[in-house]
């Protein structure tokens, strides 16, 4: 594989990434929404993958692995063990004004392609071009944590913040060092673990996941 | 010019008067497998339309010459869109005089006058039609132009044969954007020529109605002519696709042989064409009206996702 070759296929996969990050941002069902999670963990170790053998950075291989057995397979079953416990299988999230969500995405998108050009000007990376995507999964994220009411769909908010990190992480500098990684692998697992437990107690608490009820201070009035 | 360019002029005029009611008996076919009723035959809409052509024209007494020029007028552009889209080769003589935008120009004219002929006679279904239609068209046509744009930024014209061309030489093939712009062609074409997932073609229940409901005063040739232009541009919008993005096939020449040879894949693109339209038909359900803002919506954020990531990433 050349690196012609290879920076059209990480174009074409941050292309992607960005797509289901746009599908998490305006995606009502809870189920979908993780799977949706899932898809863009697997692009993310595709491209790690292949960003790893093209710039025979071999530790990147390690870090690919992981995201792939933790954004793709622990997550998603540690969310869905969630969602089964807490009965909230067939909740659907009421989202105001999905074209509105789309068009601020958007927005998004170009302000991070403007913020991140003159950035990209300076690296001499292949990969230099999908940094201004990272920054707007990123964001994307961040948008999605405001918009959601509910918590879990916050929480994977969050997680695809971190992927779009890890993202331009891959992309900026050829990926963090090893051990950085694992730390911040090993964080968002244990992350994971505690968010599991916060739900379980906003859930007895308040019968519901929905974060406006904690607004109210008063005990059932 | 020379005379082979005019002759396969006319031959792709022909084709797409021909063949178009052969599409859509190919779709309601494999429609009625996928659903597994048992078919009617292939060549069922050419004689819906012979029965149609045989009947009295019946006019409203305040019908005025809006709603009786209509179906000539839509006929007629569908006709014309159908010489500028390159089908059989990219060397079509009429070819120059209009681009991309002016097809979309085209086929809002017709819509426009569909419209107005829906209004025209006063009933509460035509007026109803129209207006709704008019909303899918707002939200349509400026997705579409961004997908024809964003195409035509990779390809750098406007012209769909020099988009032909550039795309068959192979130097614009695995572009993030032009799947985009792809997804987004699809989703528009849905829209555009009036499929399940915004309306349904075969609906007799007038409060689902988006087109049909524009059209109920009409009657006899005009009825004909109107659905033989609908039947044409579901076959066109296939065939403005395979012209875009799969444009392997056609002759770059005028040669009549190379122009054959572009006629039967393009016939046999069309035709795996329809069994993806089923298969979206199949899956999915009618959706409400104002669920069709999301619809669209999407399918203007994919065009847009296109646009940007040619700038992005290209």
């Amino acid at each position: 594989m050349d690196l012609q070759t290879a920076a059209q296929i990480n174009s074409f996969l941050a292309a992607f990434v960005l797509l289901t990050a746009f599908g998490m941002l305006v995606q009502k069902r809870i189920y979908s929404l993780i799977h949706l999670f899932a898809w863009q963990g697997l692009l993310l170790s595709i491209n790690t993958a292949i960003v790893g053998y093209v710039a025979s950075k071999h530790h990147l291989y390690i870090s690919s692995i992981l995201t792939l057995s933790l954004k793709v397979f622990l997550l998603p079953y540690i969310l869905h063990v969630l969602i089964v416990r807490l009965r909230i299988r067939r909740e659907v999230e009421t989202l105001v004004n999905i074209p509105m969500l789309m068009l601020i995405g958007l927005a998004l998108v170009i302000f991070s392609y403007h913020l991140m050009a003159p950035v990209s000007e300076l690296s001499k990376l292949i990969t230099r071009s999908t940094l201004a995507v990272a920054l707007a999964t990123v964001m994307i994220g961040l948008l999605m944590m405001i918009t959601r009411k509910h918590a879990v769909t916050q929480i994977i908010g969050f997680l695809a913040m971190e992927n779009g990190l890890f993202f331009a992480a891959t992309s900026a500098t050829y990926g963090m060092p090893l051990v950085v990684e694992l730390g911040v692998a090993l964080d968002v697992l244990i992350a994971a673990f505690i968010f599991g437990i916060f739900f379980f107690h906003i859930h007895t608490t308040f019968d519901s996941l929905d974060v406006d009820q904690m607004a109210r201070l008063k005990e059932g009035d | 010019m020379t005379v082979n360019q005019i002759v396969m002029e006319c031959l792709q005029i022909a084709l797409l008067i021909a063949v178009a009611p052969l599409f859509v008996g190919w779709v309601r076919m494999l429609k009625c497998w996928a659903q597994s009723r048992s078919t009617a035959s292939l060549f069922q809409p050419y004689r819906d339309l012979l029965k149609l052509f045989s009947k009295d024209v019946i006019l409203a007494e305040n019908a005025s010459w809006i709603f009786r020029f209509t179906p000539y007028l839509v006929f007629g552009t569908v006709i014309l869109s159908g010489a500028v889209v390159p089908m059989l080769t990219t060397k079509l003589p009429l070819s120059p005089s209009a681009d991309v935008i002016v097809l979309v120009g085209l086929f809002a004219i017709a819509r426009f006058f569909t419209a107005l002929a829906g209004m025209d006679i006063g009933t509460a279904f035509g007026g109803m039609g129209s207006s709704r239609e008019m909303m899918v068209a707002s939200l349509a046509e400026p997705a579409m132009l961004m997908a024809i744009f964003t195409v035509s930024l990779v390809n750098q014209s406007t012209s769909l044969s020099h988009i032909a061309e550039v795309m068959y030489s192979g130097h614009a093939v695995l572009k993030p954007s032009l799947a985009f712009a792809f997804i987004a062609f699809i989703l528009i074409t849905l829209a555009e020529t009036g499929r399940i997932p915004v309306d349904n073609p075969s609906t007799h229940l007038e409060l689902t109605m988006l087109h049909e409901a524009m059209i109920l005063e009409y009657s006899g040739r005009h009825l004909a002519l109107i659905e033989w232009a609908g039947m044409m541009k579901l076959f066109l919008f296939m065939a403005l696709g395979s012209a875009l993005f799969v444009p392997w096939g056609i002759a770059r020449s005028d040669s009549l042989l190379m122009g054959l040879m572009a006629g039967v894949l393009l016939l046999l693109k069309v035709g795996a064409s329809g069994v993806v339209l089923v298969l979206i038909e199949t899956g999915l359900a009618k959706m409400r009206l104002f669920r069709l803002t999301e619809f669209l919506g999407s399918a203007f954020l994919m065009a847009t996702l296109g646009m940007l990531s040619f700038f992005i990433l290209e």
